[in-house]
């Protein structure tokens, strides 16, 4: 589903990474592994398409990327908290839906949040929750916006244990229903199997 | 369209909940052009000769104020990052973003110049024409501003580049914005200047989200 050849970046002068390759079928998710600065989130974006590569290919479905599809399928959670700190975690799932044309009742997203044990907070500002709350915020939308392809960088920061083994379990889930997932992380995952790509 | 519709809700949502930041520009608009009369004195003739420009002049000041939060807000949160991902595509919620700028920073000007026009002992007529040509042209505004706005987006010391920049690309807005009430002033006909006004809005309004979007991508890399 997901293939990725000699893929190649540099930042500046310096050469980050060169020939980066692999694929991702149904089911399998990929642990993107380095020292801070080896290019982990420089890889992310490449592979959702925020920068351009410079060289090698990336394809979806066997088509290049970013094609509309790919957007479709595919959810990229970064290191910005990605929500509005003046709204409410309900209006920030809501409008987010909204914004990429994706149904969403006010019962699902409520659902989510208290999966993500947001529950009492959904209609306090994001500005008064702490940031491991912001971060469940922002997980929420794993669960509310139906996507094959999850590339979430550095998803483990800022989470409590329990939310840690939370966010484990929902991958586990998606993986189990046919999923994908390209994850970085400088601890062990608590997530079964993998395959490691080290930079 | 769906798309569009829901980035206008959601920044006029957001700037309810941050009254002051849209407040300022319409506040900075009154009082600018209520300090020229104050200044000049009771002279009818030259406040009526100097009204259009000063209204015009105020009315791109203003609109430059707001610009620099057009896209830095989102920007920083990370929000317009999963914009450009959505599968919406971005042109569409760029051009909301416009959309909801024009109405937050553009319309309240519209309304308001009618009743700052009276302070130049400006007729009836007239204000209608100011009302005209702004309602024409403040959308005008917006479309080339947002197109500065993400240009700058990221850079150090972007606002004074980003007047710098936008300025002199709404020296033809100021021409037949202005030209229009001095010419039914005048006694002239001002279905030139409208239409000139209006012909640069259907341009822009084709043009500018697409360089706004363009301009967006690169900053985002």
């Amino acid at each position: 589903m997901l293939t990725v050849s000699g893929l190649a970046c540099s930042r500046g002068e310096r050469r980050l990474f060169a020939n980066v390759g692999f694929a991702l079928g149904s089911g399998e998710w990929l642990h993107v592994q380095g020292a801070n600065g080896a290019g982990k989130t420089s890889l992310m974006r490449l592979l959702v398409g925020l920068s351009p590569a410079d060289a090698g290919e990336i394809r979806w479905r066997g088509e290049p990327t970013p094609s509309v599809d790919f957007r479709r399928e595919m959810i990229y959670l970064g290191h910005h908290a990605a929500v509005k700190e003046d709204l409410t975690p309900l209006e920030n799932l809501r409008l987010s839906a909204a914004l990429d044309g994706v149904a969403l009742d006010e019962r699902t997203a409520l659902a989510a949040l208290i999966r993500l044990g947001l529950r009492g907070r959904e209609d306090l500002p994001v500005r008064v929750l702490s940031a491991g709350q912001k971060r469940r915020v922002l997980l929420a939308r794993l669960l509310t916006r139906p996507a094959i392809l999850w590339v979430l960088d550095e998803a483990f920061n800022a989470l409590d244990v329990g939310a840690v083994k939370l966010l484990g379990d929902l991958i586990a889930e998606h993986l189990a229903a046919g999923g994908m997932a390209v994850l970085t992380s400088h601890q062990p995952l608590p997530v079964p199997g993998g395959k490691a790509l080290v930079l | 369209m769906k798309a569009l519709l829901a980035t206008v809700r959601r920044d006029i949502l957001l700037a309810l909940r941050r009254k002051s930041e849209v407040l300022t520009a319409v506040f900075f608009f009154v009082i600018v052009t209520s300090l020229f009369p104050l200044g000049i004195g009771p002279e009818p003739v030259l406040l009526k000769k100097i009204a259009p420009g000063i209204l015009w002049v105020a009315a791109l000041l203003s609109t430059l104020l707001g610009l620099p939060r057009l896209f830095a807000a989102d920007h920083l949160d990370g929000t317009l990052e999963q914009m450009a991902l959505s599968p919406s595509p971005l042109g569409l919620l760029v051009a909301g973003k416009i959309v909801a700028h024009w109405l937050l920073c553009g319309l309240p000007l519209v309304l308001l110049a009618p009743v700052l026009g009276l302070q130049f002992d400006l007729d009836a007529s007239a204000l209608g024409i100011l009302t005209l040509a702004l309602l024409l042209g403040t959308p005008l505004l917006s479309l080339i501003g947002a197109i500065g706005a993400a240009l700058t987006l990221g850079v150090r010391g972007g606002g004074v580049l980003l007047a710098l920049l936008v300025l002199p690309l709404y020296i033809p807005a100021l021409i037949f914005g202005a030209g229009a009430v001095e010419a039914h002033i005048a006694g002239l006909d001002v279905g030139g200047h409208l239409s000139l006004l209006a012909a640069m809005l259907a341009l822009a309004a084709f043009f500018a989200p697409w360089a706004t979007t363009a301009a967006l991508r690169v900053a985002l890399e």
